[in-house]
């Protein structure tokens, strides 16, 4: 295990934007690698840059300092080696229903074409249990069910890593347990490698492997944990990250 | 409760019995799911209510026409049929109406074109965008008909002017509207699309031109609105210019022999292609796109 090589390395990025009247840093020289396989999660309150520093990693934004490298390559834009799967239910593409939708990334991305990427594409839409629904279009889906057709898109370009900015936050409490269990399924079916980013502890508990702490204004690396297995050392783990974040506010802070 | 000891007193759970039910009441005894009934069924449907709007007016019409009893005013609505049919019968109608839209589709066709030309320098650099605004803002408000007469000096009494007037009317309507529609595409789409290695040409074909559909639609709407009423008064002005003359110039020439029946008659006709190209062309690409996708109720 700690030989193995990094598959992505964020090496002492720094990410600034521009608001009209401000220069806004959003992350100081926040470094991690991410190795295959893992589950990587990225957890912090708002305000700590942890949705921009997955948008640089998927390329939208470049860094102004330090360097993002995937496989030893340093990324310059977006491409589809780096699936991105976003909170907003608005990312199906609303004219093409749900099998055109996987088959069309696969396709526009020349992954594969024809046959070939249409098989590609009902094999994952099965695997997120949409095989009923592959000739619906999106907006005849419920939330979860437009999560789970980003989620089969993403795994369907078979992608280095698969980026989820909180995928799952605007779903009911209900629904987002269910999807959380269904990604683990899927991960210990095909062990994709995950970055993926919430505010939620708990969520970050469950589905993380290893969990970067990061601190607000600006976004800062407060720690790097290993997640827990048992109920019992989840809850540990659970307080542990509770006082580390919010060590000064801590009667304030709501349990999400 | 009145007293603070008994607030504090209240027990976290409530003494209630609780009730649970094993089996719903009502099963078997409503209705779940009845068809509607066969007057609701047809109301339900668009282009039957249409219908009854035309027909509707088309009694008013001719209970006016009768009321006035003034053919040289206002013609009944039977004899506007009457010179209706008589001019499509004996060919001159169906061949003036020809005339206009042969020269409107022209115009249109190339009016759309520039405007995907405008559009796509717009998408492509800043200096486009402002391009495309500034032309917009200083034509769009520009009437087609107040060009004409130097369309007669550029291109004299032929087509070419007529299908230059089109093509300015047309033109503002279509990529204003384009243009606004590709900027209120979501941000998360274009990252989508980005996110699949498109760019350039690509993101405008794939996802810009697609999500922006119900704008691009509207402006070829309005656009051919435009490029009919345009025709029209062009042709009324300096229809003559090619020959036969278009529906303009046929309900001008009926004007000056005062035979006000066929006047209508080419309005009648000038309304009916609209009318067929709103519900039959357009609403037919809506139902297939827009609709479909869920972009419009």
């Amino acid at each position: 295990m700690g030989l193995m090589e990094p598959l992505l390395e964020v090496d002492g990025v720094t990410l600034q934007y521009k608001t009209p009247n401000h220069l806004i840093t959003a992350t100081y020289r926040v470094g991690f690698d991410v190795l295959p396989s893992d589950r990587f999660v990225l957890l912090g309150p708002s305000g700590c840059g942890k949705s921009t520093l997955l948008k640089a990693v998927g390329g939208y934004m470049a860094p102004t300092e330090g360097e993002i490298r995937l496989k030893g390559k340093a990324v310059t834009g977006p491409g589809p080696d780096r699936m991105m799967v976003f909170q907003e239910f608005d990312q199906l593409l609303p004219w093409k229903t749900v099998l055109q939708n996987v088959v069309f990334a696969l396709e526009a991305s020349g992954r594969l074409s024809g046959r070939a990427a249409e098989e590609r594409a009902i094999h994952y839409i099965d695997k997120v249990n949409l095989t009923k629904f592959t000739t619906s279009y999106p907006h005849m889906l419920s939330g979860g069910m437009k999560q789970r057709v980003a989620i089969a898109r993403g795994m369907a370009m078979e992608p280095d890593i698969l980026l989820m900015d909180e995928p799952f936050a605007a779903l009911d409490a209900l629904t987002r347990r269910r999807m959380q269990d269904e990604l683990l399924g899927l991960w210990e079916e095909t062990r994709f490698t995950v970055l993926f980013v919430t505010h939620s502890i708990p969520e970050a508990i469950k589905i993380g492997s290893r969990i970067l702490l990061l601190s607000p204004h600006p976004g800062e690396v407060k720690a790097e944990l290993n997640s827990a297995g048992s109920p019992q050392e989840q809850a540990r783990l659970e307080s542990r990250i509770q006082q580390m974040l919010f060590s000064e506010e801590i009667k304030e802070a709501e349990n999400v | 409760m009145s007293s603070a000891n008994a607030l504090a007193e209240r027990p976290r759970v409530s003494t209630r019995p609780e009730i649970v039910r094993e089996r719903t009441e009502t099963q078997g005894k409503t209705v779940v799911e009845k068809p509607l009934s066969t007057l609701e069924l047809l109301y339900n449907q668009a282009w039957l209510r249409k219908i009854l709007i035309l027909a509707v007016l088309a009694l008013v019409w001719e209970a006016y026409g009768r009321y006035l009893d003034n053919d040289l005013l206002f013609p009944t609505f039977t004899s506007t049929l009457a010179a209706f049919f008589r001019g499509v019968a004996d060919g001159t109608l169906p061949a003036r109406a020809w005339g206009s839209v042969k020269v409107l589709l022209i115009g249109y066709g190339l009016g759309i074109l520039l405007a995907t030309l405008l559009t796509g320098l717009a998408m492509a650099s800043r200096i486009g965008t402002d391009f495309l605004e500034t032309m917009t803002s200083m034509l769009n408000p520009l009437p087609a008909i107040a060009l004409l007469p130097l369309a007669l000096i550029w291109f004299g009494l032929g087509n070419g002017s007529l299908v230059f007037v089109l093509v300015h009317s047309v033109t503002w309507a279509i990529a204003l509207n384009t243009h606004s529609g590709f900027l209120s595409v979501s941000r998360t789409l274009k990252m989508v699309g980005r996110n699949y290695g498109l760019g350039g040409a690509g993101l405008i074909r794939k996802i810009l031109i697609p999500a922006a559909f119900p704008s691009i639609l509207t402006g070829l709407k309005v656009g051919w609105a435009f490029a009919w009423r345009t025709l029209i008064a062009a042709e009324l002005v300096f229809g003559v210019s090619s020959g036969s003359g278009g529906l303009g110039w046929f309900i001008f020439e009926n004007k000056n022999m005062l035979d006000i029946p066929n006047v209508f008659a080419g309005l009648l006709t000038v309304i009916i292609i609209g009318l067929i190209v709103e519900n039959l062309i357009f609403q037919t690409i809506e139902r297939h796109t827009i609709q479909r996708w869920g972009m419009q109720a």
